[in-house]
């Protein structure tokens, strides 16, 4: 071998690189800091993957537009029309009599460019309309809701204090979220989930919630529940109020929110500061229905409805209700993050406590350790001296395995220190592949030297088709899967690289430098 | 020190008929299991669902944790012992997803500790919506797909040395399946179109070498995956990841024989083939079962030790390390045999 002099300084490079990166993995303070990172199944935490109801935003979208229409035909004069929604997203539009049609015409070329005209018929005098929005505004919509949802859920994620959260687009609707170590899963997913829509709208005093209930709500009013829970027994009360459909001011304007003590009540509030917009709108609506109860609504729930006594100038106003610090807390949150722009469902919700981790971690730990000493013993004994050499082959393919975890910030998972395990089982394939054909070309009666030279020579090839296929099936399930399972795939990446090098390089070098310079007769295989 | 002498010659080839009739009665019982099953027991992750692992501070029976949950108006879900006896953990099973919302943990811990009396610890919570299962199903099985066809390419490339042919075996593959997919074939039929596609390529191709790899490697897969439905074990994502490590690493003992038999049949090609691949088994027998050994230790030592999570994993790794050592004996090589017979009859 005439290359001998540069592949040991090679391996030398290799061992430090694999020392000087497992190193922060122990002792954190060391350069480069990149420890091995434990996957949520192990070091405990919380895995979610929401979809946001892009639909319902849409939905929104349109149910504003009618609105829209609506108001702005009355203000135009325009009579004998109606504008109802009607299925698969449209719009349906009757009108009568000339100039209204005319008018109407004029109003949708104006103000309404983003509607498209589906149909058109006339019946008499009346023309049928049907409207509604082009993909190409329902899928912008679509998009800005996903994106603004994830924005506010990494804000909301933020101010709660998670170390490390990974939050991110998984297609067009969904959002993975990955929360390490967190405890209080039920808090978190509350938190993350709640829409947090808050509305001022007018309690309707024209009629009692009760006769609302029997009789239907009149025209511009529902009805929306305040919910009260008894922090005792647990038992939740629900009030009914006739609220005005009319929002006058959402939380959209909100600049802060923050945790109050009332010590005369001994409860906890919110106080909420508007921006100058908002805060001129607050002082208008309030000024302008004074003695009239202003209901603070938040996804579709009352949360108090005190009378308005003043006009309230300055921009702020309070959220009061029975507040438990924490819950006052996490409002106070989704406040200042601001709200979904849809509702988001929880698809996939995979959690794991920290004990469970501590547990998988000891019991993976525990099964390497056994496996690697059975396998150690075995190679020792039945190869002897080169036995010894391919078991500090796998202390060196362990070493590396666990540098390249650090170094390429890859995640360890159980189903990953499987792999390892594994591969240490599979590692030394490739030395029992080269030590038996060793053996062979021994038997027929070839000196030590020529024996290790081609044991290695025509071993080679078959090592390298057999670890070949092993990584394209890992490289596949890296490609395809999800958490754990792609820990698994990084890990036998790693372990089927490492041994490769460690069975063809490492263990080769090291035959090579006994068998130089001095006439050997034997070796110990 | 060795377990088997460098001299040693048993008759592999003669036995193949045996092995034959005993690889297509496992066969047979593995779809028979299959199709009794109404195809594989899909876990959580592919089916949807709810998973929740319960621990009692102390013993607690079955029958009480029953209890609880049918005064939760759970009654539906399914009990299971979890993890070794006397640890007094349990699997709480359910088909329905989304029962985790509102304050869903807190109630089952108060319910369960105040049926049993004992504080209970919620340890992992898993919900698999329904459409994420079928997500998930769906990639599961392309991971399948892609592994083979990736595989299979390589091994008609390299155990032929014709990288012109495999690169006509990969094109005419993705042709059919796309084709068939387009067609709105669903995936497991995409899957079997796109193995027989491949079998009826490498005929034509006479490409054999590459055949018997791919026989023996649907052999594998097969059974290890009947034997988990014989045993009713429930397939999740870490049993595909154990599957797709048994294509890479049932096809290494093939390989190290297959190497055998084309540098034997250089050096002696007078011979005729069948003694040749009866030869070669027998030089590199050593090896494929002593490769086989070292993986097998370290398996077994999971399956026992690695705790309740990797228990099914380690059991389908254990199958399959069996049989791919098995079918590289008996499978892969008496195919090369078999076609040697055909060819030279017709």
């Amino acid at each position: 071998m005439k290359n001998i002099a540069w592949k040991p300084v090679v391996i030398a490079a290799v061992i430090l690189a694999a020392i000087i990166y497992i190193l922060p993995t122990f002792n954190t303070s060391l350069w480069p800091y990149k420890k091995i990172n434990l996957g949520l199944d192990l070091q405990g935490g919380m895995h979610l993957v929401l979809e946001v109801e892009t639909d319902k935003t849409v939905d929104g979208a349109l149910e504003r537009i009618v609105q829209d229409l609506r108001e702005r035909s009355r203000r135009e004069g325009l009579q004998k029309i109606q504008v109802e929604r009607s299925e698969g997203n449209r719009i349906q539009v009757a009108i009568s009599g000339e100039s209204n049609i005319a008018g109407f015409q004029e109003l949708l070329d104006a103000e309404f460019r983003d509607l498209r005209e589906k149909d058109r018929s006339l019946a008499g005098d009346q023309l049928n309309l049907v409207l509604d929005l082009p993909e190409t505004e329902t899928d912008r919509i679509k998009e800005l809701a996903a994106a603004q949802a994830l924005e506010t859920i990494r804000n909301r994620i933020d101010q709660f204090g998670v170390a490390e959260p990974d939050i991110r687009r998984q297609g067009d609707r969904r959002i993975l979220i990955q929360l390490p170590g967190i405890k209080d899963t039920e808090r978190a997913k509350e938190l993350i989930g709640r829409t947090a829509q808050l509305e001022f709208k007018l309690v309707d005093d024209q009629m009692a919630p009760e006769t609302a209930l029997q009789n239907g709500p009149p025209p511009g009013s529902e009805v929306l529940y305040q919910v009260n829970v008894d922090p005792n027994t647990r038992r939740s009360f629900k009030t009914p109020f006739l609220i005005k459909k009319r929002t006058m001011l959402t939380g959209a304007y909100l600049t802060d929110a923050r945790v109050r003590y009332d010590q005369d009540k001994r409860s906890y509030y919110v106080a909420i500061d508007f921006d100058r917009k908002g805060g001129r709108i607050f002082e208008r609506v309030t000024g302008d229905n004074i003695h009239k109860r202003l209901a603070i609504v938040l996804d579709n729930k009352v949360h108090s409805a005190p009378e308005i006594q003043d006009r309230i100038a300055g921009g702020s106003a309070v959220i009061t209700g029975s507040f438990s610090a924490e819950e006052a807390e996490d409002l106070a949150i989704v406040l200042r993050a601001g709200a979904l722009p849809a509702p988001v469902k929880v698809l996939e919700e995979r959690t794991v406590g920290p004990s469970l981790g501590h547990d998988s971690i000891n019991k993976g730990l525990m099964s390497m350790i056994v496996g690697g000493i059975l396998v150690v013993i075995f190679m020792a004994i039945y190869y002897k001296g080169a036995g010894l050499l391919a078991d500090i082959a796998l202390m060196l393919n362990i070493l590396l395995m666990g540098a390249g975890l650090a170094a390429f910030q890859a995640t360890l998972t159980l189903p990953g220190i499987a792999a390892f395990i594994l591969t240490i089982g599979m590692a030394v394939d490739a030395n029992v592949i080269i030590f038996e054909r060793i053996r062979e070309e021994l038997n027929i009666g070839k000196p030590p030297r020529a024996a290790v030279d081609s044991g290695y020579d025509r071993a080679t090839l078959t090592i390298l088709d057999a670890n070949v296929t092993t990584l394209i099936a890992a490289v596949v399930l890296f490609q395809f899967g999800t958490g754990p399972v792609k820990g698994f795939a990084v890990t036998l990446s790693l372990g089927v690289i490492a041994s490769m090098f460690t069975a063809l390089v490492f263990t080769r070098v090291v035959f090579d430098m006994f068998l130089s310079g001095r006439k050997v007769r034997q070796i110990s295989i | 020190m060795q377990f088997i002498r460098p001299d040693i010659n048993l008759d592999f080839i003669g036995k193949r008929k045996f092995a034959f009739i005993f690889s297509l009665i496992i066969i047979a019982v593995s779809i028979g299991t299959l199709l009794m099953h109404g195809g594989p027991r899909y876990g959580i992750d592919f089916a949807g669902g709810t998973l929740i692992q319960v621990k009692f501070e102390k013993p607690i029976e079955i029958a009480q944790v029953k209890a609880g949950l049918s005064r939760m108006d759970f009654s539906q879900a399914s009990v299971q012992q979890f993890g070794e006896k006397g640890e007094s953990e349990y699997l709480i099973r359910t088909d329905a997803a989304g029962v985790t919302d509102q304050n869903f943990n807190q109630a089952l811990r108060q319910t369960l500790s105040e049926t049993t009396g004992a504080a209970v610890e919620i340890r992992r919570v898993e919900m698999v919506g329904p459409q994420v299962g079928k997500d998930l199903r769906e990639k599961a099985l392309k991971a399948m797909f892609y592994a083979l066809l990736f595989i299979t390419v390589y091994i008609s490339g390299r155990f032929e040395l014709q990288w012109l042919k495999s690169a006509v075996l990969a094109v005419a593959l993705i042709g059919a399946v796309y084709a068939f997919g387009l067609l709105g074939v669903s995936i497991p039929f995409l899957i079997l179109i796109a193995l027989l596609v491949t079998l009826a390529l490498f005929w034509f191709l006479n490409l054999r070498y590459a055949m018997g790899a791919i026989v023996a490697l649907i052999h594998d897969v097969t059974i290890t995956v009947g034997v988990f439905s014989l045993f009713n074990k429930e397939f999740t994502l870490p049993i595909i990841a154990a599957l797709l490590t048994i294509i890479g690493y049932s096809l290494n003992d093939t390989i190290i024989v297959f190497d055998r038999i084309r540098e034997n049949s250089k050096k002696l090609h007078k011979n005729p083939l069948a003694s040749i691949i009866n030869r070669s088994i027998n030089e590199t027998l050593s090896r494929t079962l002593l490769t086989s050994l070292t993986t097998l230790v370290v398996v077994i030592t999971l399956f026992i030790l690695g705790g309740g999570i990797i228990h099914d994993f380690a059991f389908a790794l254990l199958v399959g390390v069996l049989i791919g050592t098995y079918s590289s004996i008996y499978v892969a090589s008496p195919i090369l045999l078999a076609w040697q017979r055909k060819s030279s009859a017709g």
